[in-house]
Parts: structure tokens; sequence; C-alpha cells
């Protein structure tokens, strides 16, 4: 009896022995790529910081958020990031003022209407306009938004924020319909049953008690929607313009953030000067921006996430 | 023409989820402000067959049935019959209490408030009236501006009770109301049930054969699709006429 159960011991100690290397190993390269990761964050953030902090040395930062003028490039230089805020916030604002309700009514007829089998066909190929390159959305707000917004409203100028911001929103629609539709099937089902048992309509029950109940994955959606809006380049580097300009008008040729640096880094300005330093301070707003709602949206998620069991 | 006049009948009643008939030809009558119970083993239809008692089975893929339910003599399964209308007479309460993410308060008044009811007295009025019928009132009259989803289980499920009487139907399906509750508060259920007779006709799905036995007047036995045996509940706890029947209440399978 004794033999066996030694026998026994050893045959596991023998098997389970250089399987623990091997699991270090693995182990060891997934801290490995998750540590590269950070790194290079922490190395982004490195640089935005010093070159902003050299930046600031030389413009108050007090003349950066109060000047209502951007105008590193000129003779007479001004250094006020709002003009630049203020077209991202307008631009941003357009495009989920287009996004919001329609993607939400998409997402409330996937799940409250749709037949399954509809649903899952209609919401890959809604994917899809997530997949367009940025560029062709740029193209298609100046050579065919733009044209047919100034039949309807002939003061708009060539550039604006206006086409931009609403094929923004269409680029950003499958977000907010998507994370939205997950987070409305993520809602229980007897919560669908209560409703539909209290006699609710279909209208009712979706808006009155599933939306409500899937609040929290939808304004994490929308958070996601925003950021994602502040950081687009592409089409606004296209289709707005670039004239920082202090304006709630979306029918001007205006500038946002992300356009700016593209503008300067493709740009003869010198390597190393002032005017190249813009750039980075340009970036850490945007960056302090995204972060901020990445950051709102993952506190929201954990906040209100378990709600049900 | 019956010379009795059911509440709740259905007549070669068949149902089928897709290719699946989940229920054959069923004939069943149920008088008005009694109890029915339905058993069976797991799948035999009792719920399916509950559902089809307000349309509750309507968004099922797939799902579709031949013959005719009547509600005080009226066919259910018509195209003029509103499925939202149907459902406020016929009420519903499911097995694991489910109260919205709302107040107290509003889970009471919701159906009321789908309704386009917005009298601030009346609904207040209503509430503490369902609240009362279902002995929640004392218990939760301090904190009805609360989540109803920090009540405990079986006073979240006397909530959805209370909801479900607010808007005033004349049936109450009960779909297994008290599997998910512990004995104190399944008691309190049951009690309720006895008091809501009185007003209401009740009908419910259970796998507690002792629980048939006290709440029901009459037993409706269910095995695969089919109705087994109907009768009065004295009747068929002491004298089933099928052996099946026998077989399943004595617990010999099931």
């Amino acid at each position: 009896m004794l033999r066996v159960v030694t026998s026994v011991y050893r045959t596991q100690y023998i098997t389970i022995f250089p399987l623990r290397v091997q699991e270090r190993i693995i182990e060891g390269l997934l801290w490995l790529s998750a540590a590269i990761t950070i790194l290079i964050t922490a190395a982004i953030i490195w640089v935005l910081l010093s070159e902003s902090v050299r930046f600031f040395s030389e413009v108050s930062i007090i003349d950066f958020l109060t000047d209502d003028e951007w105008t590193p490039l000129f003779a007479e230089k001004h250094f006020g990031i709002m003009p630049l805020v203020a077209g991202t916030l307008l631009t941003t604002a357009i495009a989920i003022a287009v996004a919001l309700p329609i993607g939400l009514t998409i997402a409330v007829y996937l799940n409250e209407y749709a037949p399954a089998r509809f649903k899952q066909t209609v919401k890959p190929l809604l994917e899809i306009l997530a997949t367009i390159p940025t560029v062709v959305y740029g193209f298609f707000a100046l050579t065919v938004v733009t044209p047919f917004l100034q039949g309807i409203i002939p003061t708009l100028a060539g550039f604006n924020a206006l086409s931009a911001g609403i094929v923004m929103g269409i680029m950003i629609i499958p977000m907010i319909s998507s994370l939205s539709e997950d987070a409305i099937s993520a809602v229980p089902r007897s919560l669908r049953e209560a409703a539909y048992g209290m006699g609710s309509t279909r209208l009712q029950t979706a808006f009155g008690v599933m939306v409500p109940a899937a609040s929290s994955g939808i304004v994490v959606s929308v958070i996601l929607a925003i950021s994602r809006a502040v950081g687009e380049t592409m089409i606004v580097a296209i289709a707005a313009g670039q004239q920082p300009r202090l304006t709630a008008n979306p029918l001007v040729p205006i500038e946002t953030i992300t356009t700016y640096i593209v503008q300067v880094s493709l740009g003869d300005v010198p390597h190393g000067s002032l005017e190249y330093r813009t750039i980075f301070a340009a970036g850490i707003t945007l960056f302090i921006f995204t972060f901020a709602l990445n950051n709102l949206s993952f506190w929201i998620k954990k906040k209100y996430q378990e709600k049900y069991d | 023409m019956s010379k009795k006049n059911y509440k709740l009948e259905a007549r070669n009643l068949n149902a089928y989820y897709g290719s699946f008939q989940a229920l054959k030809d069923i004939n069943i009558a149920m008088e008005e402000k009694a109890v029915t119970a339905f058993i069976g083993p797991s799948g035999c239809g009792k719920s399916t067959f509950l559902r089809t008692l307000n349309r509750m089975n309507d968004y099922i893929d797939g799902f579709r049935v031949e013959g005719d339910v009547l509600l005080d003599g009226k066919e259910i399964y018509t195209k003029d019959v509103r499925v939202d209308e149907l459902r406020k007479e016929v009420g519903m309460v499911f097995q694991k209490p489910n109260p919205f993410p709302k107040t107290v308060f509003e889970n009471v008044v919701y159906g009321l408030k789908i309704q386009g009811i917005k009298d601030k007295k009346r609904l207040t009025e209503a509430a503490e009236s369902s609240l009362r019928k279902t002995a929640l009132w004392d218990e939760v009259k301090d904190k009805l501006d609360k989540s109803a989803l920090a009540l405990s289980g079986g006073q979240q499920q006397r909530l959805c009770i209370a909801r479900a009487l607010a808007i005033s139907p004349s049936v109450i399906l009960m779909d297994e109301p008290t599997s998910a509750l512990d004995p104190i508060s399944t008691a309190k259920i049951e009690e309720l049930i006895h008091e809501l007779k009185k007003d209401y006709t009740i009908v419910i799905v259970t796998h507690n054969m002792q629980q048939a036995g006290r709440v029901s007047d009459q037993t409706a036995f269910f095995y695969m699709g089919e109705l087994i045996e109907f009768a009065k509940t004295k009747t068929m706890f002491t004298s089933p006429k099928h052996d099946r029947t026998q077989n399943y209440i004595t617990g010999r399978f099931g």
C-alpha cells in the first residue's frame, strides 16, 4: 500500500515541475507585453509633458487659456487655445446631435422590434460604417454634404463645421447603436416581461423600461463616441477648414485641435521652435479631454454596472 | 352555449415553438374567482399554457397557436385584440421577483402611468390600496421613495403582485411565484392568494405539490404537452383518475 502511494506522489512531482517552468515563461511574456504597452503610453505622456513644459515656460498658461486668438504661425503671435477648443466642441456637439438620436433609435429598433434574423444581418452591416477610412468620410463631407447643404443654406461656407460634424456623426452612429444595443440586450429578460405583463406597448417597454435600465451602458457609449469625435482628425481637416475662430456658428470655417496639429506637423515649421512646440501644447489639451472622458466612462461603468444580479 | 360562464377557456388549443409542439389539444375551462393550479414535470407545457392566457409568448420567434383561448367568452387570439389591453385585464407575476429599477412607488403606479394617469392623488391612493392588499403597506410605507431593489426577495415579489393589482385586472397569472422565496415569504404569498381569490381569478403554476394542495380550488395536471387530468384539487389529490397523475402527485416521477 505504502509503495503505491509513494509512486503516485513521485509521478506527480515529476510531471508538475517542468510545467511550472513553462508557466513561468508564459507568465513572463504576458507580463512583458502588458508592461510594454504601459511603457509606451508613459513615454508618450512624457514627451507631451516635457515639450509642453518648455512651451509653457515661454507662453503663460493664463494667456493660453484666456486669449481668444490662436495665431502662432503669424507675425503677431497669439497663443489662446480657446478657438481650437471651441472648434473641437462645435464639431463634436454636431456629431453627437446626429449620432445619439439615430444610434439610439437603431439600438431600440434592433432590440425591441426587429426579428432576430434581421438583427443578426443588420448589426454587422452597420458596423461596416465604422470601418470606412475617415479620409473617405472627409471627402464625402467636402464634396457631397457641403454642396448639398449649400443648396438649403446659401450662406454656408465651402469649409464649415456643420457638414464635418454631420459626417462625423454618421461615422460614430454604429459606435452608439452597437454599444447601446449591447447595453439594452444585457438588461434582464425578466424586466421586459414585467413591462409587457403590465400592459406596456413595445414603445413604452423600450423607452420607459429598457432604455432607462440600460442607461449606464448607453451613457458610456455616448462618452466613448464623444471621445472619438474629439480626437477625430481627417474629416475635420478636410471639410471644416483651417481657421481658428472662437465661434459657435457652424456655417463658417473653423479649426479643431487635431486639425491644427496636422497643419503644423505637415508644414515647414522649424523643429524645436516655439511654433513647433505649440502642437505639444495642443496635443496635451486634447489628451486631457480624451483621458478625462475615457475615465469618466470607466467610472460610470464600474459604478452602475452591477445593478442586477 | 354552456350554461355556466367560465372566466378562462381553452378549446382544442395547440401551441408550437417552431416545429416543436408544446401543447397538444388542450381543453379546459376555469371558473371565476377561483384558484387553478397547473402542475406537472418541467417541460410539460404548463408555463407555456399559462403564457398563452395573456399572450406573453407572442414575441418569441417561431411561436404560434392553433385553436381558441377565451377570456369571458371572447377569443383573445384574433387580430382585433390589442395585446397591451389584454394584459391589463390578465395580469402576471413571474417566477423571480422582477421589480423595475425604480422606486417602490414608481413600481406600483407604473401600470397606471403608462395608461396616461398623471393625477398625483389618484396615483397615491392606488399605490396605498394595492400595497395594503398585498400586506406590504406597513412594511414599505416609509420607503416608498427608496429603490425597490433594496427590498427583500419576498417583499419584492409582493410588490410585483401589488404592481399587477394596481391596474385592476380580473385575472392574475402566477408563474411559480414562490420558487425563489424562503418558506416564510412563501407562506405570506400563499396567504395572499387566499385573500385575492375573493376578487380575482388566479391561475398558478407550481412545482410544489403541497402548495397546489394548499392554495388551489382546481388542479390541472400536464404531461408532455397534454392536459392529463383536470379536477377539483381535493378530488385530484385524494383519488386521481389517471395513473400518471397518481405517480406524479405521490412523487414517483417528475
